[in-house]
């Protein structure tokens, strides 16, 4: 199949997908099976992009011209090949932790949900391969209308304050922050294309100029979670755990900070920031998201809203890579949305896994759980050891080279905020792992988790550790976005 | 030579059917020869459209009597968009009204409901078509005095009333209309449009030119319901039949700002509207106040029609800001948001209206639970909403986009921060209706499960489906909007 | 010329002002249509006065006729009283109809029943 075709066949596979689920509703065992194969056949034409991306081709697919001078257009390059990568492989195992979780609490509207599911990978691998900001934009948009009754799957009163939130927040910057941005920078450069080097690296804004557009985009890129339009995240938690498990690993946060680099990159152009300093604020401004999240985090007793606020956190690592403009921290925020992905994944599996179990979203109710679940809690670990930073999880890859970033751009505060913060997650995450081992069990007696859930936590536990001893593909991704 | 006629035909042929509507009085005839003269109209819109924008404008001699003597009719870029809008909204308008009409009317009177249809749409067509300042008057009264007994026909006895407030007011408009176009008249001494714009640079009595903008700008903004003159939008829109209120919400006030476009850039000229009188900086504080306080009334409505009835108010403020940039990103918007919101609310109401003859009524009561019961209706509903936010792959994004991009270009960032933030009012009371129909459990006042008859949903959703085709094709919408502003700016100065 | 010399035009802003007046202060429908009517009247004379020279005659095109006074506004208000009365028309047959569906033909008393019945309801 040409490429152009299997740009298409990224969107219209999912699509299609979430057309047969609905059809399928009424027979359970036939709509899963429709949500698998849907999915693996999205992998199978995302890894066919993947040759030449890797040789240095860039597959291109144009729709239509959508404004005048404007295209609906693709384009696939490193970084969005990355993405979709992690998006589409990550979707096959969340659907067969879906399974386990929505049969295991025997929840309502199941067709719904798979369908949505289908949808939102839609719009992510849209928004992945997108070619111009106008496109990325509305893939952008779609994904959090499909994501909404997501959030909202207990359509109870705390369901409905949740996704006013998560709607207001998102919906409330990209088209007051992000949505003028994009003009603005369309009345000064006359394109939207993403371009090496940056679109705007031409157009002659002054620095003032620069710097207040930056922050347009950063602030409207709301699914970054960068504080202070952070409070979608923790509110989204009245989801089901498989919803928060695409919201903090694969989906609408990786769309956020893949935007954020995408917009760094490829808009303003890292040599262009870096001259002219008009992005000095940002590592600020992220520095202090990675460490106020993390003592919220360190506060919060409930767990799903403990792992939310690291995973503002955690975005925040990218941002700051990001915003430090050196090759090296570039790759590193490139390689954190992959590395990210499975150990935060991983954490909310096991967050689901224990309420369906054991019905304890507290942490203090953890008490000896490791005991009653071991594979549950094993994998807890791994991913939180990912998060934290320690060999030989993938985590350790990303801070590493992050760490080399903010040498080589001698930034020592930054480097300060990154030590603060690994001491920071390992104060909110260590305790978990040792009082579910070391303490004793109390409450009523449960077992492991529905198999499908531990099948698939185990799974992406293994990734987290495989990917550090195999990490060649997404680093190779990730030098190719910095140029390396 | 068919073809050097249409500019007549696509107003002759629909006033003609009314009296014929009359004679023959049976409801299925009736609705047959309306629903034919409205489809020829908007075949003949298209067809003119197409001749436009391949070899300019269209000239046609009344009588054969040449202008500025006889009355011309003149179709350019700009009243073949508005004539094709006009002319589809008044076809899918006969279409759903053959159930929806028959829902609310006795059925001995249905005939002369299709005979009004018809003289509104005629009415419309003609106003947008016509070259001559006067005869746009007696079209103006033609489609007014038609819409007032086409609101009177609703079923609540309050429709009664709303239909005198709105002939009330709507006289008084186009009375105020009729004394600026006699002043203009004695000024130049001429009626037809063209030659008005001509002579108007060189007349001497400039106070009287000025009075005349002054009478015509009241008086056009009483139809278009131009805050603080819209008082009679809410209940009118709220209790006439629906076929009604999608027709009239999709185009009266349309056609409205179109002869404000074409008095304001076509007669008057720019250096006047904007310079000599401070019409621009007027038209901008009245239409943010509208956007602001109408989109913030709507927020607390129960009555659904009502609701989307003061979201028109805020609407059509946004076509009167792109109207008062007075540049042509600014006029784009303009008249591109004329095509989006037309086809958005008529898509709306139809939508409303189909709730509203099986709950009978559409409140929010009415629609608690609506995704399970008509989920079709549901989920057009939520994309005309989309639209109606300016969501990116709907057309109300074309028109927000242009929007901004013009209060940037013209270097007013908080405008442009203005008509974002208004956006969000928006999301706000288009998730009202989400909330309800999707997260609240089916009430007492929520209809059965079953969709409105296909007579009223196909026509319904067809214009739903038009809200994205016009957000993602948007080569004619934004192509023609591009010349009728071009035209405007580039005409007289 | 003098002020006196424009009567016409005074006596126009006189029925234009009373006619928006009538329409605006009187709560019977009745009324305000009559009001309405005034005010359109006013316009019928902001036409045609104009259009009369001082010397002029209809336009007849035989010797001895050579001054003619405008036939157009004349023309055109025909059509403006045809207008005015088929509003008027219509406006009272909606006026008979609110009678019958309120009792009462006063704007107050239709609002305050509007009112009564929307707060039951």
């Amino acid at each position: 199949m040409s490429a152009a075709g299997l740009i298409a066949a990224s969107l219209l596979v999912p699509a299609a997908g979430a057309a047969g689920i609905a059809l399928a509703g009424r027979w359970p065992n036939l709509r899963e099976s429709v949500t698998l194969v849907t999915a693996v056949t999205l992998l199978g034409c995302v890894l066919g992009l993947l040759p030449s991306v890797l040789d240095g081709g860039r597959p291109q697919l144009f729709v239509l011209e959508m404004l005048p001078g404007i295209a609906l257009g693709f384009r696939v390059e490193p970084l969005g090949m990355l993405f979709a990568l992690v998006a589409s492989g990550l979707w096959i195992v969340n659907s067969v932790y879906s399974i386990g979780y929505m049969r295991g609490n025997d929840e309502e509207h199941q067709t719904r949900f798979y369908v949505c599911f289908a949808l939102a990978l839609a719009a992510t691998m849209g928004i992945a391969f997108s070619a111009n900001l106008l496109t990325l934009f509305l893939f952008y948009e779609m994904l959090t209308l499909v994501t909404w009754p997501l959030v909202t799957h207990h359509g109870d009163a705390e369901a409905r304050a949740g996704g006013r939130t998560y709607l207001g927040v998102l919906l409330g910057t990209s088209i007051l922050l992000l949505l003028p941005a994009m003009i603005a920078t369309w009345s000064v450069a006359g394109t939207l294309e993403f371009l090496p080097g940056g679109l705007l690296r031409d157009a002659g804004l002054s620095n003032p100029a620069l710097g207040g557009l930056l922050a347009l985009y950063m602030f409207g890129i709301g699914k970054a979670a960068l504080m202070p339009v952070h409070r979608w995240l923790p509110a989204a938690m009245v989801a089901p755990t498989p919803v928060s498990a695409l919201l903090h690993a694969v989906a609408v946060v990786k769309a956020g900070v893949f935007t954020v680099v995408k917009v760094i990159v490829y808009v303003f152009g890292v040599e262009t920031l870096a001259e002219v300093r008009a992005a000095d604020w940002l590592p600020v401004v992220a520095g202090f998201t990675i460490l106020a999240a993390s003592v919220v985090a360190l506060r919060s007793n409930n767990l799903k809203r403990r792992l939310a606020y690291s995973t503002v956190s955690q975005l925040s690592y990218v941002v700051l890579a990001a915003a430090v403009l050196v090759p090296i921290s570039i790759a590193a925020a490139a390689f954190h949305i992959a590395a990210h992905a499975l150990g935060k994944i991983t954490l909310f599996f096991a967050a689901g896994a224990i309420y369906t179990a054991a019905h304890k979203t507290e942490v203090s109710q953890l008490d000896g759980i490791g005991r009653r679940m071991p594979w549950t809690m094993a994998a807890f670990t791994v991913g939180a050891l990912s998060l934290i930073g320690i060999p030989p999880c993938v985590g350790f890859v990303s801070k590493w080279l992050m760490l080399q970033g903010v040498f080589a751009a001698e930034l020592w505060s930054v480097a300060g905020v990154l030590l603060a913060s690994t001491v920071l997650n390992a104060a909110y995450f260590l305790p978990i792992v040792y009082v579910a081992f070391f303490k004793a069990p109390n409450g009523e007696l449960h077992g492991e988790a529905p198999l499908p859930m531990v099948i698939a936590l185990s799974a992406t536990a293994v990734g987290t550790v495989a990917l550090f001893f195999l990490p060649e593909l997404p680093l190779a991704l990730a030098r190719s976005v910095a140029g390396l | 030579m068919t073809l050097a006629h249409l500019p007549a035909l696509v107003v002759v042929v629909p006033l003609l059917a009314a009296p014929l509507v009359v004679l023959v009085r049976r409801a299925a005839a009736a609705w047959a020869i309306a629903t034919a003269a409205c489809a020829f109209s908007f075949a003949a819109a298209i067809l003119l459209s197409a001749e436009v924008a391949a070899h300019g404008p269209m000239s046609y001699h009344l009588g054969n009597w040449p202008p500025p003597w006889g009355i011309e009719y003149r179709v350019d870029a700009l009243s073949a968009f508005v004539l094709v809008l006009v002319s589809g909204i008044g076809t899918a308008s006969a279409l759903y009204a053959w159930r929806s009409a028959a829902a609310e009317l006795s059925r001995d009177q249905l005939y002369l409901y299709y005979v009004m249809h018809c003289l509104c749409v005629a009415g419309l067509l003609g106003m947008t078509v016509t070259g001559d300042a006067f005869n746009l008057f007696v079209f103006m009264e033609i489609a007014s005095l038609s819409s007032y007994v086409l609101i009177a026909l609703g079923r609540d006895r309050r429709a009664l009333l709303a239909a005198y407030q709105y002939l009330i007011l709507g006289t008084i408009g186009a009375t105020f209309y009729v004394i600026g176009v006699g002043l203009l008249y004695l000024a130049t001494g001429t009626l037809n449009i063209a030659d008005l714009a001509e002579r108007l640079p060189q007349t001497a009595s400039t106070r009287a030119v000025l009075a005349a903008l002054a009478f015509i700008t009241v008086g056009v903004s009483l139809k278009l319901a131009l805050f603080p003159l819209h008082f009679w939008l809410p209940n009118a829109y709220a209790y006439a039949p629906s076929a009604v209120t999608a027709l009239l919400a999709a185009t009266a006030t349309k056609v409205s700002v179109y002869v404000l476009l074409r008095f304001y850039f076509g007669v008057f000229g720019l250096r006047l509207v904007t310079e000599t009188l401070p019409m621009a900086e007027i038209l901008l504080v009245l239409s943010l106040i509208a956007i602001v306080t109408a989109s913030l009334v709507a927020l607390w409505q129960e009555n659904l029609k009502r609701l989307f009835a003061y979201s028109s108010v805020a609407q059509i403020g946004y076509i009167t800001l792109g109207v008062s940039m007075a540049s042509p990103d600014g006029l784009t918007a303009a008249v591109v948001h004329l095509f989006n919101h037309g086809i958005t609310k008529g898509a709306l109401f139809l939508l409303l209206g189909g709730v509203a003859l099986r709950a009978g009524g559409a409140t929010m009561g009415s629609v608690q639970g609506l995704g399970r019961r008509m989920p079709l209706t549901s989920l057009a509903i939520v994309i005309a909403g989309l639209s109606l936010i300016g969501v990116p792959g709907t057309a109300g994004f074309v028109s927000k986009w242009y929007l901004v991009l013009g209060a940037i270009e013209a270097g007013r960032w908080w405008l442009a921060g203005f008509v974002v933030a208004t956006s969000l009012i928006a999301v706000a009371y288009v998730w009202r209706f989400v909330e309800a129909a999707y997260l609240s459990e089916p009430g007492p006042a929520t209809p059965g499960r079953g969709e409105a008859p296909a007579a009223m949903l196909a026509p319904a959703l067809a214009l739903a489906a038009a809200c994205v085709f016009f957000g993602l094709q948007t080569s004619w919408t934004v192509g023609s909007a591009r010349r009728a502003a071009e035209l405007l700016l580039g005409g007289v100065p | 010329m003098s002020a006196f010399g424009h009567y016409s035009y005074w006596i126009t802003v006189l029925l234009m002002v009373a006619g928006l007046y009538i329409v605006i202060a009187r709560g019977n429908l009745i009324k305000k249509l009559v009001g309405l009517s005034i005010f359109q009247t006013s316009v019928y004379l902001l036409y045609i006065a104009p259009g009369k020279l001082i010397g002029g005659t209809a336009p007849i095109i035989a010797d001895g006729f050579r001054l003619y006074t405008n036939p157009l506004p004349h023309v055109l208000i025909l059509t403006a009283i045809v207008v005015g009365v088929a509003t008027l028309a219509l406006g009272l047959a909606i006026a008979v109809r609110i009678r019958e569906a309120y009792g009462s033909i006063e704007e107050d008393e239709i609002l305050a029943a509007d009112r009564d019945s929307e707060g039951g309801a």
